[in-house]
């Protein structure tokens, strides 16, 4: 007899709801909204900040459908047309100012209860943005880190009052050179407990005399590249936060790279100057002694000086010793000055800095003080035997001299810039931080908006279209059992789509494509049965026994030929780039929630029917 | 309604036809491979590709004249309708690369203010050539991974006779976008791994009869085995492709510009896939003389353990 016992009903009917339920969300419109954000956790997103946000709309005459707060961290403030969205983003920007970032977004509308399920991730090809793989400028760190460790080996040798000739760097080395052996005996002794497991140090000989090699263990390198990578996510986070993007990505990939995904943004030139440049600044004191000019024009430049240009392009002389670097820089906010209302940037430094620039600035009051812009711009260019070489460009320049008014301490600003909107772009660099190590974009992806829209609306429709030609395909070639296979292929679209809901996966146009294959090949479990109830037919068997021996036998070749297809789809999942992993992901859903409801589901189905029935004569397939 | 009166095609009688014909598309494909190469897309070169769209008709020349003046080596065409327009630019040396889509959609913009961004790619150069290798090392895992599945079920002349058949299939794919010139992108890698994956079903499908009829008709010499497992999942090989093709044209015809070439790989991989699992597997299998016995159970041991009686 072909009965299911009451568990296996129970089970389907529990995955069949909850596939339901977890898809529900899906079938939504998005909604304009706004979306606030607190810049940091001393700002707290609370009730009265909510109460502010709906208090400054109502001002200004703005109709809010609803107002959400997440995690006492986000709102999300929903709005019936784009015109009043952007209406309010500006409002809601005046009135909280910096402590709170506002963005576009889209919100989906589904109602309250069920809030707490999320619709389907769109990739950026559904949706339009910008998609940038930016890998990090590991040599540079590793430059950095060597120059800091020279210093610190000058430092500490003259603290232990050794005397050394000098550090210089040879190719990834340092060469610490002595006088005599003794010297450097001595020294090999003191460093190496101070750097063990950080450096290697090796005696070598050279013309000079006796001289330590020291090497970057391959440990400290990782933890250097690891330490860039880091802190270039961390810094790209906290830019991309600042450009106003809702729901950017910002990931790691591989061991040099991050993926950075800004979906919404519609122009990547803005975009690509905020994220792909560093800066950081100097403050030096400006050689008021001599003439910058006769300097440039005779190539001398005076002892401790050195040689920068102004924005202007007029050449200036500042000491070479730096009274200050950005790396002390807490925090920079654009602004205008009180006195003259011109465009300002107000910097606050932490303790250290406090304390240096204090001193610095105290023993200099009344003289000039430049303050030096730096820009890392990477550079790469291939080479005749396909290797590549990376170097980074530094552009220096001179944007504000300012005679130094009073000591200078944790608090003080900069002014001199030409526009509002160039003092927002400095305080934003310098906000952000300086960065270990230069990044710069080896790839980029951007999709209008009106291809996104372009493209879901194609990819629904082919969807829709593949998905209802099967469906009538089915039912006039099996009959009874093709209804009952379309119910299966119908609760297998469901189950995908609620599994890529759950899983948060991003649904790409390869995605897509991967849905509509995994519909035409997921009748194929049910056609494999049927074919084989028929043939079992023709051999003579009773209509029951067929239908129970084609499931049986039909089994071993359906589990084979998915499992081999899904070696296929997690070796695609395995190679990793973006658009492929989204067909991969579909793909391996889809044999799996296949493999249930073209079995489980249809045998569930066709034994209600026909299970019952003791005189069963003809089955319609 | 019985098997016996159920007239079976002599598909194995006509494995001499289809190995010739096999060969000479195999033969055409690498061919083309080898002298025309493929058309590799931005994806796997490098460089940069910018898709705008305009309000009206656009005028193709003017828009070259206007990027040659500004120093841009870029080929343009119309794609899909006349109002869009793809443009490519070869990799570039220098600094400013990552740029270049920036630069020249401001060069069209100032020619004509009713243009809009649709698409930009750029990618490195160390981009497209990593990509190159992931392919290729996805596609020898792929088969790898497969090989050892099969062996492992069935036996090494069947993971052989499945490797063929795959083999076949990717060469005549990958061949047909050669000959056509259709430009090779991303998608298209994914679909030629799809279609390993499908073409490696339907394969499966029939040497899992193979296996059963092997085990079941004793009298049947391999060659009769095999036909007669080709013929009785026939109807099933052909009403999956249907299927499959149904949902492919649909991709096809209104995916959108950006799957076309997905969706045209895998048409021709469902296609080129469905005549291989019937005609190039099974007489692999032969050729490399396959009999019943290779997957009969391994005998017992020793002869007097099976004189023993079943029962105690």
């Amino acid at each position: 007899m072909n009965r299911y016992p009451m568990w296996k009903y129970i089970i389907i009917i529990v995955v069949m709801l909850g596939g339901l339920i977890l898809a529900l969300p899906n079938i939504y419109p998005s909604q304009p909204a706004v979306q606030v954000t607190s810049s940091s956790p001393d700002f707290p997103l609370d009730a009265s900040v909510l109460q502010q946000i709906k208090d400054t709309l109502t001002e200004n005459g703005i109709a809010v459908e609803d107002t959400q707060s997440i995690d006492n961290s986000k709102a999300l403030i929903r709005f019936d047309s784009p015109d009043t969205q952007l209406a309010a983003a500006d409002a809601i920007k005046t009135s909280l100012g910096s402590k709170y970032n506002t963005a576009l977004n889209l919100a989906p509308a589904t109602p309250n209860w069920l809030r707490s399920l999320k619709p389907m991730n769109l990739g950026l090809d559904l949706r339009g943005g910008v998609h940038f793989l930016m890998e990090v400028d590991m040599k540079s760190a590793i430059d950095k880190s060597l120059t800091r460790h020279s210093e610190e080996f000058r430092t500490f040798l003259r603290e232990k009052k050794i005397s050394y000739l000098g550090v210089k760097r040879v190719a990834d080395d340092l060469i610490i050179q002595f006088k005599t052996a003794e010297l450097r005996d001595q020294a090999r002794r003191e460093i190496r407990g101070e750097y063990r497991n950080e450096i290697d140090f090796e005696d070598e000989e050279t013309a000079k005399g006796a001289a330590l090699k020291a090497t970057l263990t391959q440990n400290n390198i990782n933890n250097t590249k690891r330490f860039a990578l880091q802190q270039n996510i961390t810094t790209l986070r906290k830019r991309v936060n600042e450009l106003g993007v809702s729901e950017p990505i910002i990931q790691q990939q591989g061991l040099e790279r991050i993926v950075v995904q800004l979906p919404g943004v519609q122009d990547p030139s803005v975009a690509k100057e905020i994220l792909g440049t560093t800066a950081t600044l100097e403050f030096r004191l400006v050689d008021e002694g001599n003439d910058p000019y006769s300097a440039q024009a005779s190539g001398r430049i005076p002892v401790g000086d050195k040689l920068f240009v102004e924005r202007n392009g007029n050449p200036i002389l500042l000491k070479s010793r730096v009274m200050l670097t950005g790396d002390y820089i807490t925090d920079a906010s654009s602004g205008f000055d009180q006195r003259d209302q011109r465009p300002s940037v107000t910097i606050v430094l932490d303790g250290k800095g406090a304390k240096l620039f204090a001193k610095s600035t105290g023993a200099n009051v009344q003289k000039l003080m430049g303050v030096v812009f730096i820009e890392h711009k990477t550079v790469v260019t291939k080479q005749d035997d396909g290797t590549f070489t990376k170097n980074t460009k530094v552009s220096r320049e001179v944007i504000n001299v300012a005679r130094i008014q009073e000591q200078l301490s944790k608090r003080f600003q900069i002014t001199g810039l030409d526009t509002p909107q160039e003092a927002y772009n400095l305080a934003l660099l310098l906000r952000a931080g300086a960065l270990a190590a230069p990044v710069y974009i080896v790839e980029e992806r951007t999709i209008g908006p009106s291809l996104g829209a372009d493209n879901i609306s194609a990819g629904f429709k082919s969807v829709i279209i593949g998905f209802v030609l099967v469906l009538i395909f089915m039912a006039f070639y099996y009959r009874v059992f093709g209804l009952v296979a379309n119910l299966a292929l119908t609760l297998n679209l469901v189950l995908i789509v609620a599994a890529l809901s759950m899983l948060q996966a991003t649904l790409t146009l390869p995605g897509i494509a991967g849905i509509v294959l995994t519909v035409g090949m997921a009748v194929d479990a049910n056609v494999l049965i049927y074919e084989r109830i028929k043939e079992e037919l023709r051999n003579g068997l009773t209509p029951q026994a067929a239908i129970q021996s084609g499931y049986e036998k039909a089994f071993s070749t359906i589990a084979d030929a998915n499992i081999t297809t899904l070696i296929a789809a997690i070796v695609l999942y395995g190679m990793g780039t973006g658009p492929i992993k989204g067909f991969a992901i579909t793909l391996a859903i889809g044999i799996v929630s296949s493999m249930f409801t073209a079995i489980m589901g249809t045998r569930s189905v066709i034994n209600l029917i026909y299970g019952g029935k003791k005189r069963l004569k003809k089955l319609h397939i | 309604m019985n098997t016996k009166t159920k007239k079976l095609i002599n598909f194995t009688g006509k494995r001499k036809i289809a190995m010739i014909f096999s060969a000479i598309l195999m033969i055409a494909s690498i061919g083309s491979l080898i002298v025309n190469g493929l058309n590799l897309g931005v994806d796997f070169t490098g460089g940069t590709v910018i898709e705008v769209g305009y309000k009206e008709a656009a005028d193709v020349d003017k828009i070259r004249e206007s990027l040659t003046a500004a120093n841009f080596d870029a080929s343009v065409q119309h794609f899909g309708t006349a109002k869009d327009v793809l443009i490519r630019i070869a990799p570039h040396e220098g600094e400013d690369r990552a740029k270049i889509g920036d630069a020249v959609f401001a060069i069209l913009k100032s020619t004509n203010a009713d243009v809009e961004l649709r698409r930009v790619e750029f990618v490195g150069p160390q981009i497209g050539d990593e990509l190159r290798d992931d392919g290729g090392t996805a596609m020898l895992l792929a088969l790898a991974g497969i090989l050892i599945y099969v062996t492992l079920r069935f036996e090494f002349r069947f993971s052989v006779g499945a490797i063929v058949a795959l083999i076949h299939d990717v060469v005549i794919t990958v061949g047909i976008f050669s000959i056509t010139r259709i430009e090779f992108d991303l998608t298209i890698l994914a679909a030629i791994l799809a279609i390993i994956g499908y073409s490696l079903n339907d394969t499966i499908v029939v040497f899992d009869r193979v296996r059963e009829n092997f085990l079941k008709l004793r009298k049947a010499t391999a060659e009769e085995s095999i036909n007669t497992s080709i013929n009785q999942t026939l109807s099933r090989t052909i009403v999956t492709s249907l299927t499959t093709l149904l949902v492919l044209t649909a991709l096809f015809y209104f995916g959108g510009k950006i799957i076309h070439g997905f969706s045209l790989a895998m048409i021709i991989g469902v296609i080129v896939g469905t005549y291989s699992s019937i005609f190039v597997a099974s007489s692999s299998l032969l050729m490399m003389g396959i009999t019943r016995e290779a997957l009969l159970p391994p005998e017992k041991e020793a002869d007097d353990q099976e004189e023993l009686p079943d029962m105690p």
